[in-house]
């Protein structure tokens, strides 16, 4: 180890390595940091990191605004989304997988290039006839759409590496293709199948675009409830900091306890193509 | 009975329901826009839809000046922003491609930017850019520039945004690289050894071409999304200062739920679905092409 460190070029790369981690976390820190002050201690930044901190934007946001409310209405969303999405996505990509249907597989992947404005036109028509603005019906129905295609592209590499003899020995036995996917593929999928519903997960909850036009009073979730906090006329920059330490807090969670699922999920198309 | 049945028409039932969500909330969806892109509505009850054929694709080509301007910046933050990712991407996966301790936490708070809440992301960044009290200007500052207004100039807006859009997802094509870089044979380097190549020429000859594959599947996934970008611009400009920073994505969103010219709006999300298609075509190709 000593010998290592004394080769200037290793030295160079971990020096270089501390750079670029510290640079890339940097805003979370300055977020944080930024939530722990007064408004005056933001304004006027002689001391940035010597302070001391409040807990008072936290008071405010949770206090002021009916910040639990667009917590649990960003959950009920992203969960129901993502479940609705594991029904019809695990079926479809183990159907995929075994029967090579590619160009079906395909179909779905659209959904992730098409741009989502073109499906938001229709989908707004439809729903305000239908007096579905605002409904967690629509909310959850256009969630899937982001939610269902990470699913499909996730799961079909994965069914794909299970060994068919599996299923084949479990056939043999009398089992049918579908008891044989709900009692011997889905079971050892966890893994795949956890990765996925991270994904859905946090897509939804993260979702902008689609919650900007269909949700209101009853069913805003926290992205579009910050946003509005900011056409205030003077930004409270405090109580926005600590509004998106709260949105961000519970990804981040997420992530830090399920990393190795996310970066199989992320390079799962890497390695696969 | 139902069960034999269900065994033997498998292959058709497991993916109907999802076929037909697709249907419904997607196919359904473009055919509608694309069909709407030829009327002129603006979502009244009492005026119904009015047939103009091809009108709203010519007013967007020859006479909408908000049109032209909303593609090249488009294009502009997209090549500027992959072709940095890719970059510092690349840089980033070599450096972390050896074995070193607390790798895998490193790995993690990688991941950070990219899966963090856009809006949120979004609001602390408009902190850092404050022209009075932000970070940026400070460091300016202390390098003796003078402060510059960054979001607010017409100018280094687009710039701004695409810092960061590389800030949120370098890490994610570092990551793919870096997959890609652990799962590359070792034979050819033991090779170059032999023959006496520089770490330059293995980089280079070696490690480059026989990441090539990866790196274009990197590179078509953030083009596709780059060219989308939505939550970051319209969250901390909305498109401004004066229509500065808005992409065709951000002037359909304005055209379609400010203005409610919904015929005008699903034309112009015609043209952007063609380029987007096309974009994924051209790089879908140059893989394919990579590979023979």
């Amino acid at each position: 180890m000593a010998g290592q460190m004394k080769d200037p070029v290793k030295y160079l790369q971990r020096l270089l390595i501390v750079v670029v981690v510290v640079a890339f976390l940097f805003p979370f820190l300055w977020m944080i940091l930024a939530s722990f002050k007064t408004q005056q201690q933001i304004m006027s930044p002689q001391n940035m990191f010597a302070f001391t901190p409040t807990f008072q934007n936290y008071k405010d946001v949770f206090a002021q605004y009916d910040f639990l409310k667009f917590i649990l209405n960003s959950f009920i969303i992203a969960v129901g989304s993502t479940l609705l999405s594991l029904v019809l996505g695990l079926p479809a990509a183990y159907s995929v997988a075994r029967y090579h249907q590619n160009k079906l597989g395909l179909t779905i992947l659209v959904a992730r290039i098409v741009p989502g404005i073109t499906f938001l036109i229709p989908w707004y028509i439809l729903f305000t006839k239908l007096h579905l603005v605002d409904s967690f019906t629509s909310m959850i129905l256009s969630h899937m759409l982001v939610g269902l295609p990470y699913i499909v592209w996730i799961m079909v590499p994965y069914f794909e590496n299970i060994p068919i003899e599996l299923e084949e020995s479990a056939r043999v036995d009398g089992c049918t293709i579908q008891e044989a996917f709900f009692r011997i593929v889905l079971p050892i999928s966890g893994p795949g199948i956890i990765t996925a519903s991270i994904f859905s997960f946090v897509f939804s909850w993260n979702n902008f675009m689609f919650s900007l036009v269909l949700s209101g009073e009853k069913t805003k979730t926290l992205p579009i409830a910050v946003y509005s906090f900011l056409s205030y006329s003077e930004i409270n920059w405090g109580g926005l900091m600590a509004a998106a330490v709260v949105i961000t807090l519970p990804v981040l969670i997420l992530a830090l306890l399920s990393q190795k699922y996310i970066i199989n999920g992320l390079t799962a198309g890497a390695v696969k193509g | 009975m139902f069960s034999r049945w269900l065994e033997r028409n498998i292959k058709y039932v497991f993916p109907l329901p999802a076929v037909l969500f697709v249907l419904i909330m997607m196919v359904f969806p473009i055919a509608y826009t694309l069909r709407l892109s030829f009327f002129d509505w603006s979502m009244s009850s009492l005026v119904p839809p009015q047939w103009v054929g091809l009108g709203n694709y010519k007013t967007l080509i020859f006479s909408d000046p908000r049109f032209w301007p909303s593609i090249s910046r488009t294009f502009s933050f997209t090549i500027a922003a992959v072709v940095v990712e890719t970059v510092l991407g690349i840089i980033i996966a070599l450096l972390f491609n050896q074995d070193f301790k607390g790798k895998n936490v490193l790995k993690t708070l990688f991941l950070l930017p990219m899966i963090a809440t856009p809006v949120a992301i979004g609001l602390v960044w408009m902190l850092i850019y404050e022209p009075n009290i932000g970070l940026a200007n400070k460091v300016l500052q202390l390098l003796h520039i003078p402060p510059q207004l960054w979001l607010a100039s017409p100018k280094q807006v687009l710039t701004s945004l695409v810092v960061v859009d590389v800030w949120q997802w370098t890490p994610m094509i570092a990551l793919m690289v870096l997959a890609g870089l652990t799962s590359l044979p070792t034979e050819p380097y033991e090779a170059a050894l032999v023959d006496g190549a520089t770490r330059w020429q293995m980089l280079t000859r070696i490690t480059l071409p026989l990441l090539k594959p990866t790196i274009l599947v990197a590179v078509l996934l953030r083009s596709i999304d780059a060219l989308k970008t939505f939550d970051i611009i319209y969250s901390m400009t909305g498109g401004g200062p004066d229509f500065h920073s808005e992409t065709i994505n951000i002037y359909s969103f304005v055209q379609g739920f400010s203005y409610f010219k919904l015929g005008m709006t699903s034309a112009l999300l015609m043209i952007f679905f063609v380029i987007v298609l096309a974009i994924s075509f051209i790089l879908v190709s140059a893989r394919k092409g990579g590979e023979t």
